[in-house]
């Protein structure tokens, strides 16, 4: 038996050990807002944080997760007020949307670890998340823009 | 793109006024009639009035208040990251003088007879129903205040509706739309020619960044629904194993591996296409399991024999060298301008230049998916992100064995549709997956691989250019050999020849001030799936051509944005079919002729963003393109910077657009952001290749994208805006065409090397 935190709340999974988070959170727990983009951990739709940190739901198994925090997009924010969710919001970064959640999720992973990145941290951390749409400049901007409001906080 | 006229059993509504008008009266309705039958009766239809089912502008199918004073309007076109959904919103909101803080937006299921035309594609939805949408709101607007008027006894001159509100202007009582809803709703629909539209300068959201996208909330927070995120009580899961061969079918199978699959519940068989409509599945096996997981390692477990048909020996590199022969005789002509053999024959100076692009795949991230079961009380249900959801119900109901108005199309929010979203084979597939699951629920999944190897791809094409100049450096020919397999192959047998619409993006309608233009389209077979890819056409015709145009600038020893435009030559309005140019994108050529003075000038605007002639460090350079498409003008200057290793990065983009008036300017902002990034992909690594009748790619390893390390840190767009009583253009796709030539000719800048053949991988690191 696997025990997850899921958003807080604890869930507890017996299904097969291969079974990726992906597919559990969106099968199972009805969390649809993790996106199956590839399968492969090439294009970044699935990214979920684990302890804070974001990983590939669709190549985490839900095994590894035993005992861990795991933060899709529904539970990044109780209000989805987020300063990066906000942000996104003002600079209308979305087009189809598909991919922002994963965007965000390692958005918040990469001020995590480094609070005032350079263009050069925001390209090397957010490069493993595609958008088709190209939404690139604007995410571009609106990590910036959170983490010069920090800078000033 | 427009829809065929001759799909079969497809119902032409062809009194369209009478249906507006009569509601219920005057409907005539012709069963399979094709196109031809009705342009010798029609007179000729452009813009909205050509589309299947044309237009509605009643406002009780677009509009509702209640009488808390709640504003419902309802989306008739797919959201697919373009805005439609709140451009249209706007729209309406702007016309019905209502507060957009209180307008709540829905979208509406598939139903052309109700709401008119829903193909959301050619780059057409505002151009089509920007009219009927403001009419809808000022005929709503109109009818709160003849209630107001009525409850204050006063002449309907005197009352005036502004701010979700009406006013009696001479005592300054207002009553609100909430206590004026239901009055209003029991008058009848005002004529639409007593209708008084707001002019431009009352606009308070049309033109402005005045709202946030209606979704945008929901979309950053998780909870907005995209085509695989329903989940109805009972719902199975489905993935389906096609055949690796366009045209294949199954040989033999045995499922009993994938049986043993904890989860797995059945294998469905899925048949080939029969004669029919288009967008029919491919056919194959069908997984179903309880999880998609359990039906991806089902399918694994599947052991399937092919028959790879007609398509098996399908190899592009050997392709290309039939495109190339095809390429270097005479084809079938499709505009004459002249006596080009003695033209050329005479010209000082031939240049000559062959252009390859291969096929594209369309990979938006949310790969094809759909929901279908049984309703209950009959019929058929789906939820699903289709571009086209009539064409959707017709489908389903033909594979299904019953009537379009028996099948629900429920439209998601779509996750990228760049034109795939247009075909519901995928749709389809869960339909009959559900018929044979006794009506169950099914969602079916595509996996990336799925998409990337079934998928209805973009042409590969060679274009052939030939030119003289004379010995003053002025082109005196030019004649222009398109080969490329066409999208009419994907709707019956192989014309061998591209449509009028497709030689229209770009290849005839070449806005050229020369003596002699010859336009030739040889013959080119089909060995896969084609379809429209955002832009279509337009993008081998715009790549070619102003790669040429910069090829013959060299020649002349000319500055290549100076040759451009005095190719182009002076201001003037070119009636399309001069130039034997019968498409224009469905619209009147009077309403909307080529006007080279805008084509001019948005090539004219780029150079002088970007600071065209400035110097520039070595291994920089400038390019510039401009292209004409879906009746907007649009130009692309970039800065590109070839490393000593070959690495191209760009520096600066510049992308002008002149679609007339902007409805929505920050969406139209990022459609522009976006077709720099996505020109960028196709010319940098876009690349779909085939051998034994198979794509060679799979995934985002072997079909890359741009990704935001690529991106320019620069990317800087402009737009000329217009007056709102001039014709709209497109937006959608009209800014992707200039972006990859403009790339390869800033690299011949920085590199004097001209890059031919795309994408460009690695060519430049040899």
């Amino acid at each position: 038996m696997t025990k997850v935190f899921v958003n807080g709340v604890a869930q507890t999974f017996d299904g097969d050990a291969d079974t990726p988070l992906l597919w559990w959170l969106r099968d199972e727990l009805g969390l649809t807002g993790t996106k199956f983009g590839c399968g492969e951990a090439l294009c970044g739709a699935c990214t979920v944080l684990m302890d804070g940190t974001a990983v590939r739901a669709c190549q985490t198994l839900v095994t590894a997760a035993d005992g861990l925090r795991v933060t899709t997009i529904e539970g990044l924010a109780p209000n989805g007020d987020h300063p990066l969710q906000k942000a996104w919001l003002e600079l209308g970064v979305p087009q189809c949307g598909f991919c922002q959640a994963g965007q965000i999720l390692q958005a918040a992973s990469l001020l995590k670890d480094l609070p005032h990145p350079t263009d050069a941290d925001i390209d090397a951390a957010m490069s493993g998340n595609i958008c088709r749409c190209g939404t690139y400049p604007r995410i571009h901007a609106a990590i910036k823009q959170v983490a010069n409001a920090g800078a000033k906080a | 793109m427009n829809r065929p006229l001759t799909t079969p059993d497809a119902i032409e509504n062809v009194s369209r006024r009478g249906l507006l008008l009569g509601l219920g009266g005057g409907l005539i309705l012709a069963v399979g009639l094709n196109g031809a039958a009705l342009a010798e009766d029609a007179p000729e239809k452009f813009g909205a009035d050509g589309d299947d089912n044309g237009w509605r502008d009643d406002p009780r199918l677009f509009i509702a208040i209640d009488e808390t004073g709640a504003v419902t309007l309802t989306n008739h076109r797919q959201e697919m990251g373009q805005g439609i959904k709140t451009s249209l919103a706007l729209v309406m909101t702007e016309e019905l003088e209502a507060d957009f803080a209180r307008v709540k937006v829905i979208q509406a299921d598939g139903d052309e007879p109700r709401y008119g035309n829903q193909d959301t594609d050619g780059s057409r939805s505002m151009r089509h129903v920007f009219l009927p949408l403001r009419r809808a709101g000022a005929a709503a607007r109109t009818m709160l205040e003849q209630a107001a008027a009525a409850r204050w006894k006063a002449p309907v001159a005197q009352v005036k509706a502004q701010n979700h509100a009406v006013v009696h202007t001479p005592t300054g009582r207002s009553l609100t739309y909430g206590e004026l809803a239901k009055a209003a709703a029991a008058l009848p629909v005002p004529p639409r020619e007593t209708l008084k539209l707001k002019p431009a300068s009352a606009f308070r959201y049309i033109g402005k960044d005045a709202v946030t996208g209606v979704d945008r909330a929901d979309i950053v927070t998780g909870k907005a629904v995209y085509g695989g995120d329903m989940r109805p009580e009972g719902l199975v899961y489905a993935v389906v194993a096609r055949p690796p061969v366009a045209g294949g079918t199954v040989a033999s199978f045995d499922a009993a591996e994938t049986l043993k699959v904890p989860g797995v519940l059945k294998v469905v068989p899925i048949d080939p296409p029969k004669e029919g409509p288009p967008f029919q599945p491919q056919g194959g096996l069908a997984v179903v399991a309880k999880s998609t997981w359990a039906a991806i390692k089902g399918r694994r477990a599947l052991k399937v024999t092919w028959n790879d048909g007609a398509n098996a020996a399908y190899d592009s590199d050997a392709f290309r060298k039939t495109l190339e022969a095809s390429a270097r005789q005479p084809g079938k002509v499709i505009h004459d301008g002249g006596d080009i053999e003695k033209a050329l024959a005479g010209a000082a100076k031939h240049v000559t230049a062959e252009y390859y692009l291969p096929h594209l795949t369309h990979v938006s991230m949310e790969t094809p998916t759909a929901t279908v079961r049984a309703r209950p009380g009959g019929g058929w249900e789906a939820w699903a992100p289709v571009q086209a959801p009539q064409v959707t119900r017709e489908v389903v109901a033909f594979a299904l064995g019953d009537k379009a108005e028996n099948i629900t199309v429920h439209v998601t929010l779509l996750g990228g549709g760049f034109g795939r979203k247009s075909k519901p084979d995928y749709v389809v597939e869960a339909a009959v997956v559900s018929k044979a699951m006794g009506g169950a629920p099914v969602k079916l999944t595509w996996t990336r691989e799925d998409d990337i190897q079934h998928d209805y791809y973009h042409t590969v094409s060679l274009e052939r250019l030939e030119a003289g100049l004379d010995a003053k450096g002025k082109v005196v020919a030019w004649r222009h050999r398109t080969c490329a397999p066409t999208i009419g192959s994907t709707f019956g047998p192989d014309p061998k020849h591209e449509a009028d619409d497709e030689l229209g993006m770009g290849a005839v309608s070449l806005p050229f001030d020369i003596p002699v233009i010859r336009v030739e389209n040889p013959e080119a077979e089909s060995h896969t799936r084609i379809g429209w890819f955002r832009s279509v056409s337009n993008i081998p015709h715009a790549y070619a051509i102003q790669s040429f145009v910069c090829e013959l600038a060299a020649a002349a020893g000319r500055d290549p944005k100076d040759f451009l435009l005095e190719l182009i030559g002076p201001a003037r309005k070119i009636n399309p079919r001069s130039l034997d140019d019968t498409f224009n994108y469905g619209e009147s050529p009077a309403l909307y002729p080529m006007d080279t003075g805008r084509l001019r000038a948005v090539i004219e605007r780029a150079a002088k963003e970007i600071g065209w002639g400035r110097t520039l460090p070595k291994g920089r350079g400038l390019g510039v393109a401009g292209h004409y498409s879906f009746i907007t003008y649009t130009a692309c200057a970039m800065e590109v910077e070839v490393a000593s290793d070959g690495t191209v990065q760009v520096i600066r983009s510049d992308l002008v657009v002149d679609c007339g008036p902007v409805v929505n300017p920050d969406r139209v902002r990022a459609q522009a952001e976006g077709s720099v990034i996505m020109g960028m992909s196709l010319a940098l690594t876009g690349q779909i290749s085939f051998k034994n009748g198979r794509a060679q790619q799979g995934n985002f390893d072997s079909f890359p994208v741009l990704r935001i390390d690529g991106a320019p840190k620069e990317i800087h767009t402009h737009l000329i805006g217009g007056d709102f009583d001039g014709p709209l253009g497109g937006v959608g796709e009209p800014c992707v065409p200039p972006v990859a030539p403009a790339l390869v000719n800033a690299i011949y800048a920085a590199t004097g090397k001209r890059v031919r053949d795309l994408p460009i991988g690695a060519t430049l690191k040899s």
